[in-house]
């Protein structure tokens, strides 16, 4: 049950990945790219992470994605064109980017025997021990991201309003 | 039925690969972003399963972090996206090539 859940929202989540990168057309990519977030939150799931996976669902497939399909349906983004200029990133990029996960993939498949077992239930973190750590322990981190996000939504407002 | 941590850190090595060669080849700015966000979550993936091998809470906090950071990093970029549009009127980054016009 838990290997075919694992592999049920773990090809869910490639599919949808790929899905981005052969979709010509923005809306289609943010669209393939909600569906890797709602699956890794399932795998979050799995992973006892309860309080990531709601909050996954929430701030990335909720207020991120939304924010993305706004932006492009507010500019209007028609399909992407296709242009001459980036040769290098196809000779360069395609066998680097397949040399980087059959690398990271040796790695780790070849430390499998040093690494845990994942089940079910297993190792659950609930959200009262997160908010201990995050509110006793690293109280001034958290104070600090509140500044961050006061200061990006102040930036955001001033870099999108109109010029005069 | 188990599923070994190193699976799930070959799931979050394929779709960072995906995002990098999203990064690399697609030619829409905002794809581009989307893209970045891809390579944020595949990181994620592997710090709570590494905090499910060590047992600690440390690492959800660290996924905790980025997730808040990477929604600053959204609104920001995206204001930066709807700038660039009024300023040049495209979305590919080709012809994004000048500081100043």
């Amino acid at each position: 049950m838990y290997l075919v859940l694992f592999i049920l929202f773990g090809g869910l989540c490639v599919a949808g990945a790929l899905n981005l990168l052969l979709q010509r057309h923005p809306i289609n990519s943010a669209l393939s790219l909600i569906v890797v977030m709602s699956s890794l939150a399932v795998l979050y799931l799995l992973l006892g992470a309860e309080f990531l996976a709601a909050a996954q669902v929430i701030v990335y497939s909720g207020a991120i994605m939304v924010l993305f399909t706004f932006v492009i349906m507010l500019l209007n983004a028609g399909s992407e064109e296709r242009t001459h200029g980036s040769h290098a990133a196809y000779i360069v990029g395609i066998p680097g980017v397949a040399i980087l996960v059959s690398l990271l993939a040796f790695i780790f498949l070849s430390a499998r025997t040093h690494l845990a077992q994942a089940r079910l239930g297993d190792y659950v973190v609930s959200t009262s021990d997160l908010s201990k750590i995050l509110f006793r322990d690293l109280l001034l981190p958290f104070e600090v991201t509140s500044i961050l996000i006061l200061i990006a939504i102040l930036g955001a407002v001033a870099l999108a309003s109109k010029e005069h | 039925m188990v599923v070994p941590i190193a699976y799930y850190l070959v799931l979050s090595a394929i779709l960072f690969s995906i995002g990098v060669g999203a990064f690399l080849i697609k030619r829409n700015i905002i794809t581009v972003f989307m893209s970045i966000e891809l390579m944020l979550n595949a990181v994620n993936l592997s710090f709570v399963a590494f905090a499910y091998q060590w047992h600690r809470v440390q690492g959800q906090i660290f996924v905790f972090f980025v997730m808040v950071v990477a929604a600053a990093e959204a609104a920001v970029g995206l204001a930066i996206i709807i700038a660039i549009f009024r300023a040049r009127s495209t979305l590919n980054v080709d012809q994004v090539n000048l500081m100043k016009l």
